[in-house]
């Protein structure tokens, strides 16, 4: 997993609720058995018309707004567990995704592809958000060691919540699995205690 | 003083991790075609093993065709798909029911009716709706790839500990109300992200009055609320139900667990982080109006306006009326519909059939309804077949198709046609769930029988 520390970038807005995992990547594309290739399909139904051709009217489309960072609005990630929903957004490009409120399964899944899920508050969403509308080259700067998150165009900013093992990995670029691997006599000597 | 959750979770904690998750050991693991194979890619790039095969189980059901699944599947990257499950299933010495094999069905449909599923497991699959076991009384919840992952690796996995919920049902469901009806209720008193942090657990008279299979439709839709899972304490149904399946432990060993279970219920005293209660008389029929499942209400009300929307919601609202095709403010009950979908694994057991069955009795299909009967599994298309509801299914004017998730996701050819109306069964109206451009109305297997015989949206009290 790639190493996160601190980014600077302008961001994409998307001041939609409850975008669930359907909409982050249609189960049509679901078909793959590698995790190649997603981010051209990240939020195809939104992006796509039917032929193909791009949708005008959406944001991904529109070159005005671009960056690493991606700016929605609450309860981003609702809905199925899909991992595909991550591998799309990492895969575009996204490093890191900022709403007010996620749901579980995508914010694991997004920490697991080394995308890191900031959540503030509500205020600080509509802030940004009428940051960029303002201008669309305005830079937010998430510092994952400090776990600060600061409008630059307002120079306001707010402190995250991160589990601090989370925030380890994430910055060393480490996974659960290399963690677990390491814990196997331990769960032997569960197995051997544990009635069922 | 514990909760029922407390004791299952303490359990099954092998360490903990200094501020950290804690690493929670896997009783039964359940994987199929679409979230696993980059799981058994990741082994292989690691070198690795199945630390413990036999506590996984395989499936294919979410990319499989409903009809002429004796032929080869005809879309090449499905088959692919469902070809690299069956090679990892060999390769790495796990158990597969394939497609066509009699335990064959939709993967939280085969882990309860084959007694994988038992109270007081740790369960997990690549698959939000693992919550559905839960209703046996176990910790069930759905996980990614990478933890997929995990749990092949080393039977375990790292997890934050959720908060406790319970939500309580006093009193009696009406007629003509089901374990959908009251589990859609829920969610749009909760909204869709009401319970995220939480694992909740189901309690009160109603959800005590309930079968097996509507306590799992009710657990199945707990993560439509964003809760991690939701469980119900094991009792005299549980145990009656998990008696004798073939994976259920016999004899002795059956003795010693029906002990063990019978501990696992909520201290009283014990304390949640939140309580919630309802009335399980104020429930009627319900349905959704909107692209996600917090957007239902009973079937007589009207859509909300948009000043009773918050600000910062008028924009996502006034998107999903656009694309339902409805106005907010109109009453949705007698519109026409086009399709019905009874199925998934939220409504594709035995007893929906049943009930779909006996509502289309006597009656005919409407002509302007496409009608896609798909139960949950071979199990249940054999239980179907000997109760004779098939009969009065192709009376009326129905066929059934045969088992997978069909049109819950619309992976296969099971597809809603774009601006069309289905009334599903299923769990989730989210845009293009049933394909692009769908229209997904959620409602339960009642207010489906209803639809599929008149044509509209029905009540099904008044027949
Ligand atoms: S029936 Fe639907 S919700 Fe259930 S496992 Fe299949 S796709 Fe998922």
């Amino acid at each position: 997993m790639e190493k996160f520390q601190t980014l600077t970038s302008t961001y994409v807005p998307l001041p939609i609720e409850n975008v669930d995992t359907d909409q982050i990547i249609p189960a049509r594309f679901l078909k793959a058995t590698d995790k190649e290739g997603f981010g051209n399909n990240l939020f195809a139904d939104w992006r796509y018309n039917k032929d193909g051709s791009p949708k005008a009217d959406f944001v991904l489309n529109n070159p005005t707004y671009n960056g690493q960072i991606l700016v929605a609005g609450k309860n981003f990630g609702s809905g199925s567990s899909r991992e595909h929903a991550a591998w799309a957004i990492a895969g575009y490009g996204f490093k890191a995704v900022v709403s007010s409120f996620f749901a579980d399964i995508f914010k694991n899944n997004a920490l697991n592809n080394g995308v890191l899920p900031v959540v503030v508050t509500p205020e600080f969403l509509t802030e940004i958000l009428a940051s960029v509308n303002a201008d669309p080259k305005a830079t937010l700067t998430i510092d994952l060691e400090n776990q600060t998150i600061i409008n630059n165009a307002t120079g306001k900013s707010e402190s995250f919540e991160i589990n601090p093992y989370k925030k380890e990995c994430l910055m060393k670029g480490l996974d659960d699995i290399d963690y677990l691997l390491s814990k196997k006599d331990v769960t032997e000597k569960y197995e051997a205690n544990s009635t069922f | 003083m514990k909760t029922l959750f407390d004791k299952i979770w303490d359990a099954h904690v092998v360490s903990s991790v200094e501020n950290g998750p804690t690493q929670l050991y896997i009783d039964r693991h359940f994987c199929h075609e679409v979230t696993s194979p980059q799981a058994f890619n990741g082994l292989r790039a690691r070198g690795l093993k199945v630390y413990r095969p036999d506590k996984t189980t395989l499936t294919a059901d979410h990319n499989t065709p409903t009809i002429n699944q004796d032929q080869p599947v005809k879309d090449p990257i499905s088959r692919n798909q469902l070809d690299t499950l069956s090679k990892n299933a060999s390769e790495f010495g796990l158990t597969l029911y394939a497609l066509g094999n009699k335990k064959n069905g939709v993967v939280h449909i085969i882990g309860p009716e084959n007694g994988f599923t038992q109270p007081g497991m740790t369960i997990v699959c690549g698959d939000s709706h693992t919550s559905t076991h839960g209703a046996f009384g176990a910790i069930a919840f759905g996980i990614g790839t990478s933890e997929v992952e995990m749990v092949l690796a080393t039977q375990c996995i790292l997890q934050s500990r959720p908060k406790t919920m319970r939500i309580t049902f006093n009193g009696k469901l009406g007629d003509g109300v089901t374990a959908k009806d009251l589990a859609l209720y829920m969610i749009s008193k909760l909204t869709t992200g009401g319970a995220t942090g939480y694992f909740v657990e189901y309690a009160g008279e109603a959800i005590r009055n309930m079968s097996m299979e509507e306590r799992m439709t009710l657990c199945n839709l707990s993560i439509e609320m964003g809760a991690r899972g939701g469980l119900v304490a094991p009792d005299e149904t549980t145990f009656a139900y998990v008696k004798g399946r073939e994976f259920a432990p016999k004899g002795e060993e059956w003795d010693k667990a029906l002990a063990y279970w019978e501990t696992l219920k909520t201290d009283d005293g014990a304390k949640f982080d939140k309580e919630l209660t309802f009335d399980a008389a104020d429930i009627k029929p319900m349905i959704t109006y909107g692209t996600n499942p917090g957007m239902g209400m009973a079937i007589t009300d009207a859509i909300p306006t948009l000043d009773q929307i918050d600000e910062a919601g008028r924009i996502s609202f006034q998107k999903s009326m656009d694309y339902m095709g409805f106005k907010p403010g109109e009453k949705v009950e007698g519109k026409q519909i086009d399709y019905v979908f009874l199925g998934s694994c939220t409504n594709g057991r035995i007893e929906d059939f049943r009930t779909f069955a006996n509502f289309v009795k006597g009656k005919r299909k409407a002509d302007n309804v496409v009608a896609w009967l798909v139960p949950g599994s071979h199990m249940v298309v054999d239980q179907i077949k000997a109760e004779g509801i098939d009969k009065i299914l192709t009376d009326a004017g129905f066929e059934l198709r045969q088992p997978g998730c069909s049109a819950c996701l619309a992976m296969n050819d099971d597809k809603v046609p774009a601006g069309k109306y289905s009334v599903s069964t299923s769990n989730r109206n989210f845009e293009g769930r049933q394909g692009p451009g769908a229209r997904t109305i959620l409602a339960g297997p009642l207010v489906a029988a209803a639809a599929a015989v008149t044509g509209k949206i029905t009540d099904p009290r008044n027949f």
